[in-house]
């Protein structure tokens, strides 16, 4: 392959993975946005999300499109039961404390993943025949096209409810201010596990695409990309909405450009090297606000 | 029977006593308002009515109804919002998402845009800027739309936290005319304020507040002649 063509692959491979990241870093940005929380569990609400999917086809034997519906639901309810169980009674506590139950949640899920669904990797039902598609000298697969494309939808969709309805008006006001919030009537607590909601299932889409793209899951497969997603939204300016969308397309085209043209051994080096980048350079992100905040 | 009725009621902060047994009422259609130095206790007594913080003590009773154990964001659905000292604009949505915001609990469209239409009609500026992000606007603008914002809930009581402060005297001056029609179109008030005179002067009834507790109470007119307020607030 000459190396224009290698590079416009690796930049449709990397899109393709990147609107996944994407999805996941929305819903770390939204959390954190409307709580100040970083929700370390949120990996595995998107590995969660990928076996409701995958029970969804193999037992319902549904398809592709109602599995995802169905797994982006189970995945909002399990959202709200989490943040009602583990983060509503720290609200007001100290946010560290928050945060190592995050981090504890996380092992949980984990952990209860791996002993209900047994701790080897399930090979995903193949809805999707294979098919590639040129683009000119390079090449995009059927696969890479429904996970880009649902991506995109979700993304819009998601941007309609925060900036044209109301239920999105009133977490923009809950995340700037949620006593004034109050005062107009807005039911906050409602408003976070709606918020909570909204990222799972994004998150959940997610687990669904990358379980389709790699033909495997696994009780393990959401710590990588929660990582990922995580750093994909401080590049992008955690709390920032389109700032997420940048960072996890950012995200997924270096890293696969790293694969391509360094070595496939730095692939998940590479993430972290940008999230130290970011938070030396521009702890803001990209499109953060600049002035600092106390963590 | 009055629109609000506070009974001694007593907050705490952690082991602070802010409000140490007050007692006032507001009647239908009046403008009463609360004086007093900083720390004397009439923000926080707003904020307990709203709901916003819990009372130790006491009864604060809206037509009939103890607010106490309701929570603070079912209280506007019952016809009393509050205005909030610093304004507390949502600074990154537009003038028109905030006072949308203010009508968060009505569903009727129609009469929602009727509303919004009043609202401009009685800050013309705020029309203007309907589209600009509200952290924007200058400081009495963005008094303007807390108040437009306040008011598109269709309260039955407005109470108001501070309206004058960090505004031009000129710009008070217009504040405190709407409130005067605001009230004339029916709106009960209840006015937290540190510019005494004025208070005074727009006030069917004033209480004064000092550390937690009322000292004075009485007609506004009355008060602004009393030698003891004139020294302590009215600098003469």
């Amino acid at each position: 392959m000459e190396w224009y063509a290698l590079l416009i692959q690796q930049v449709i491979n990397g899109l393709a993975l990147g609107s996944v990241y994407s999805l996941i870093a929305l819903g770390y940005t939204m959390v954190y946005g409307i709580i100040k929380l970083i929700n370390f569990a949120h990996g595995e609400i998107y590995m969660l999300g990928a076996y409701f999917g995958f029970y969804a086809i193999t037992v319902w034997k549904l398809h592709l499109a109602p599995a995802l519906i169905i797994s982006m639901a189970l995945a909002s309810l399990l959202g709200i039961v989490l943040e009602r169980i583990a983060y509503k009674p720290l609200r007001n506590a100290p946010r560290i404390a928050a945060l190592i139950t995050a981090i504890g949640a996380s092992l949980f899920l984990q952990s209860a993943a791996q002993f209900t669904f047994g701790a080897n990797f399930k090979p995903f039902p193949q809805v999707i025949p294979f098919k590639r598609i040129a683009l000119g000298p390079a090449y995009i697969t059927n696969r890479q096209l429904i996970m880009f494309g649902v991506a995109l939808i979700l993304m819009v969709v998601l941007h309609i409810i925060v900036q044209y309805t109301r239920v999105g008006r009133a977490m923009r006001a809950v995340s700037l201010d949620k006593e004034a919030a109050m005062l107009m009537g807005i039911n906050v607590d409602r408003i976070i596990s709606f918020t909570f909601a909204l990222g799972s299932s994004l998150a959940a889409a997610g687990g669904i695409l990358v379980g389709m793209y790699y033909n495997r899951i696994d009780p393990y497969m959401g710590m990588m990309p929660g990582l990922k997603g995580f750093t994909a939204a401080v590049l992008g300016g955690i709390g920032v909405i389109p700032g997420a969308v940048i960072g996890g397309l950012i995200m997924g085209t270096a890293e696969n450009l790293v694969v391509a043209f360094g070595s496939s051994t730095f692939r998940d080096a590479v993430a972290f090297a940008i999230l130290i980048l970011v938070l030396l350079l521009k702890p803001g992100g990209l499109l953060g606000k600049s002035e600092n905040e106390k963590v | 029977m009055p629109i609000l009725e506070v009974n001694d009621l007593h907050i705490y902060y952690g082991m602070i006593h802010a409000l140490r047994g007050i007692s006032f009422t507001v009647e239908q259609g009046e403008i009463v308002t609360l004086l007093g130095a900083n720390g004397a206790g009439k923000s926080t007594t707003l904020r307990a009515i709203s709901g916003l913080i819990p009372k130790t003590e006491g009864e604060i009773i809206f037509e009939g109804e103890e607010l106490g154990k309701i929570p603070a964001h079912q209280i506007v659905g019952r016809g009393l919002s509050q205005v909030p000292e610093g304004r507390r604009i949502f600074a990154t949505l537009s003038v028109e998402e905030n006072l949308l915001l203010g009508a968060y609990l009505r569903k009727n469209k129609k009469e929602i845009r009727k509303d919004l239409h009043y609202v401009y009609k009685l800050f013309p500026r705020l029309l203007e800027r309907k589209n600009q992000r509200g952290g924007n606007l200058s400081g009495g603008e963005q008094q303007m739309l807390a108040m437009g914002r306040g008011l598109i809930s269709r309260p039955k009581l407005l109470l108001l936290d501070e309206p004058s402060m960090g505004l031009a005297p000129i710009l008070v001056r217009e504040i405190f005319n709407t409130i005067r029609e605001i009230n004339q179109q029916g709106t009960t008030v209840l006015l937290v304020e540190q510019n005494a005179a004025l208070a005074l002067d727009l006030a069917d009834r004033a209480y004064v507040l000092e550390t937690g507790e009322v000292s004075v109470e009485g007609d506004a007119k009355t008060l602004a002649q009393d030698s003891r307020i004139r020294r302590a607030y009215l600098g003469a």
